[in-house]
């Protein structure tokens, strides 16, 4: 099996950690790198594209088991929309499989590089939490590899306690090989798009919350510089007639992004002219020239691609943010303290100096899953710049951001924050939980060899 | 939860942390230098002989940090088989690694007339093979990480064959010239190498029988000082004191005629 030495790096650049990097084939070639982990003292992460903005696919010193390397789509039923992947299949690749025939993936994150393994370890939502759940809500079925070398199989109803937990489970019970999941049947390959503005916090949670029922996805932005400015984007799907070409507008061509700007710039190269504008006075000008044009209430037709996977538009547009990168901060809130949460973590962060340079907001719904960070309530996800200077004092106030989103019953993302520490985890998951979680854990992963920077961080 | 394979915090996105290995840290320069990376807050791996020396040079540092910065290793540079294994098991500890040091280092003045080969062997040992052992580890890793700074602390000693100490000289001239190989191999990965060459340095070496008078001698704290700047400037080559750069300059250009009928 091919073994590197390698430094690895994190979706924002904000942290890097050199690993023995092994990209194994098969289940046998999984085990052996366990078996070789344990020979060694030492520990095994799972990596599949590392679109964490943390250190979740890290693991300084160790072993990186990168599961690029498993991406089959072993079988597709274009009847029946179930789809049987292995782990390392991106959702990319997932999409332009089952587009074509009609279907569509029914939970997506902001990017589509994203792989299997890696949306169901972190049970990611997309725009349509409030709606159709996590990820996890879709999946019939996976296989799992365990440290033990044992191969099991997992669905709600057979090792039903493992099905709940290794989705969430950060890839810390075991290796989930291959998923079968069902797709969600669609009549168009456009969505209709309504945009309207919303002038305070409070406005927007309403608008989320009124919104929520009537669409099918729904999601805020918030100006987090101008506190209280924000534009609401609800789409629904389009039904029967209402896309007089349906086999035109669910081609793969038509769907793809444009990979140039006005037919002329390479859109790679833009994330150099953002550059510029991370800072402050420049994420006011674009903050405000955005809210200014999204004052026209709107309604348009926009591909699904386009909708969803706004993070790609601008490729590595994460490398804009400069040296030190970026971190995302996502407190879950339940709608009674959302409110109040939101003003005052977004008055602190301007009291601070530390403004966030972008912040969205979407609406969810609680589920069943071990490491749940859903609830019934609103989420805001807020993008910080890091330099040196600043780190420090940004890792201080997210503390205290922690302290006040626990007291408000608010939950956290493990896929997304850099901060928590195990105090924090501790608190937010409860005992039970935690207890469940180390039964588990003793029974799958017995020598421990399972373990990542995130996993460190929040478990101590 | 995982057992805890060790103390030393390890970074996170909003906490980076520099990680280094000191061979040789518990005397000498060698533990002015812990103190000064401590102080840069740097978290150590110190890798020496003495066990208690090691841990009270590490209680010491985490006590004045509040917090862990040094972790003991106990090792004997000779003991070479075992130091792949143990190599990997620091990085794993630290959670990476970004700058070696090698330090370690034994010094014996043999009288005018001596030749001691089981004394000259020992010092081939550790000053030489040692770090010939523990940076054929290090520099591959570096090499595949693209980055990272090797330090050598060589010394003034290796840069001409002098009446005083052959084998001394010896081993510090290989030393000087592995170094600079592995610079040449490993600048064009990003990899820094830095050849350290203090002149005299007033530490327990100079209090041993026949030694030399010291002359432009620092003290080990000063030395430290010298080793973290050319660290922080990524130098290649850094006399200790930087007098000894002229000293050793006009010593090299001493023709052989000359230089062979000299007592220095």
């Amino acid at each position: 099996m091919e073994n590197t030495f390698t430094t690895l790096e994190n979706f924002g650049h904000s942290m890097s950690a050199p690993s023995y990097r092994f990209i194994p084939k098969t289940s046998e070639e999984i085990y052996e790198a366990f078996r070789l982990a344990k020979k060694s003292g030492l520990t095994v992460t799972l990596r599949g594209a590392g679109r964490s903005y943390n250190d979740a696919a890290l693991n300084g010193g160790g072993i990186v088991l990168d599961l690029m390397g498993m991406n089959q789509i072993v079988e597709w039923d274009a009847d029946s929309g179930v789809v049987r992947c292995e782990a390392g299949v991106t959702l990319e690749q997932l999409w332009h499989k089952v587009l074509p025939d009609g279907w569509w993936p029914p939970v997506v994150s902001g990017t589509m590089t994203t792989t299997l393994g890696g949306c169901l370890g972190a049970n990611i939502h997309g725009k349509n939490n409030f709606r159709m759940g996590t990820i996890g809500e879709h999946v019939a079925e996976f296989t799992a590899v365990l440290p033990t070398g044992a191969e099991i199989t997992c669905s709600p109803k057979k090792n039903g306690d493992l099905f709940y937990s290794m989705i969430s489970g950060l890839g810390m019970l075991g290796v989930i090989t291959t998923v079968t999941l069902q797709m969600k049947k669609i009549e168009s390959g456009l969505l209709e798009v309504h945009a309207w503005p919303t002038r305070t916090i409070e406005d927007q949670l309403h608008s989320l919350e009124e919104g929520a029922p009537k669409y099918d996805y729904i999601v805020g932005w918030l100006d987090t510089i101008t506190v209280g400015h924000g534009q609401i984007h609800a789409a629904n799907y389009l039904h029967g007639d209402e896309d007089p070409e349906p086999q035109r507008t669910m081609q793969l061509s038509y769907q793809t992004l444009p990979s140039r700007l006005f037919g002329v710039m390479p859109k790679s190269l833009l994330h150099y002219l953002m550059t510029p504008f991370m800072n402050n006075l420049g994420v006011w000008g674009i903050n405000t020239a955005k809210y200014i044009t999204s004052l026209r209430r709107h309604t348009f037709r926009q591909s699904h691609a386009a909708f969803h996977f706004l993070l790609d538009y601008v490729p590595l547009w994460e490398l804009s943010y400069g040296r030190s990168g970026l971190i995302q901060y996502q407190p879950f809130l339940p709608k009674e303290t959302a409110l109040r949460v939101w003003t005052e973590i977004l008055a602190l962060a301007k009291k601070r100096g530390l403004p966030p340079y972008l912040g969205v907001t979407k609406r969810h719904r609680p589920d069943k899953f071990l490491f749940t960070h859903a609830l019934d309530g609103f989420s805001l996800a807020l993008d910080f710049k890091v330099t040196d200077r600043n780190r420090a004092r940004l890792n201080e106030m997210l503390q205290e951001f922690d302290q006040i989103v626990l007291e408000a019953g608010g939950r956290f993302y493990f896929a997304k924050n850099s901060e928590t520490t195990h105090e924090t985890t501790a608190r937010f998951l409860g005992a039970e939980t935690m207890a469940r979680f180390k039964k588990l854990k003793k029974r799958t992963d017995p020598d421990g060899l399972l373990e990542s920077d995130l996993y460190r961080r929040i478990f101590g | 939860m995982p057992e805890t394979q060790t103390m030393i915090p390890r970074a996170t996105p909003l906490t980076p942390r520099k990680k280094a290995i000191l061979v040789g840290a518990s005397g000498g320069i060698g533990t002015t230098l812990v103190y000064r990376l401590a102080r840069e807050g740097y978290v150590l791996a110190l890798v020496d002989r003495s066990e208690d020396k090691l841990k009270a040079l590490c209680d010491e540092i985490n006590q004045t940090y509040r917090e862990t910065r040094a972790v003991p290793y106990e090792h004997d540079v000779t003991v070479y088989d075992r130091i792949p294994d143990l190599f990997r098991k620091v990085v794993a500890d630290l959670g990476g690694l970004d700058l070696f040091v090698y330090v370690a280092g034994v010094i014996y003045f043999p009288a005018m007339d001596e030749f001691n080969f089981a004394e000259d062997y020992k010092m081939v040992e550790v000053n030489l093979l040692g770090a010939m052992a523990w940076m054929s580890q290090v520099a591959p890793v570096f090499q595949s990480m693209r980055g990272g700074q090797i330090v050598g602390v060589s010394s003034v000693a290796g840069d001409r064959g002098r009446v005083g100490n052959p084998g001394y000289n010896t081993s510090k001239a290989g030393f000087t010239c592995y170094l600079e190989a592995l610079r040449n191999r490993l600048t064009r990965h990003g990899v820094n190498v830095i050849t350290i060459k203090p002149g005299m340095v007033k530490t327990e070496m100079l209090n041993l029988p026949n030694a030399p008078k010291p002359t432009l001698a620092v003290t080990p704290e000063q030395a430290a000082e010298g080793i973290w700047k050319a660290i922080k400037k990524r130098k290649q080559v850094a006399y200790v004191s930087g007098l000894w750069r002229w000293v050793m300059l006009a010593l090299t250009h001493v023709p052989s005629v000359i230089f062979r009928r000299l007592s220095f």
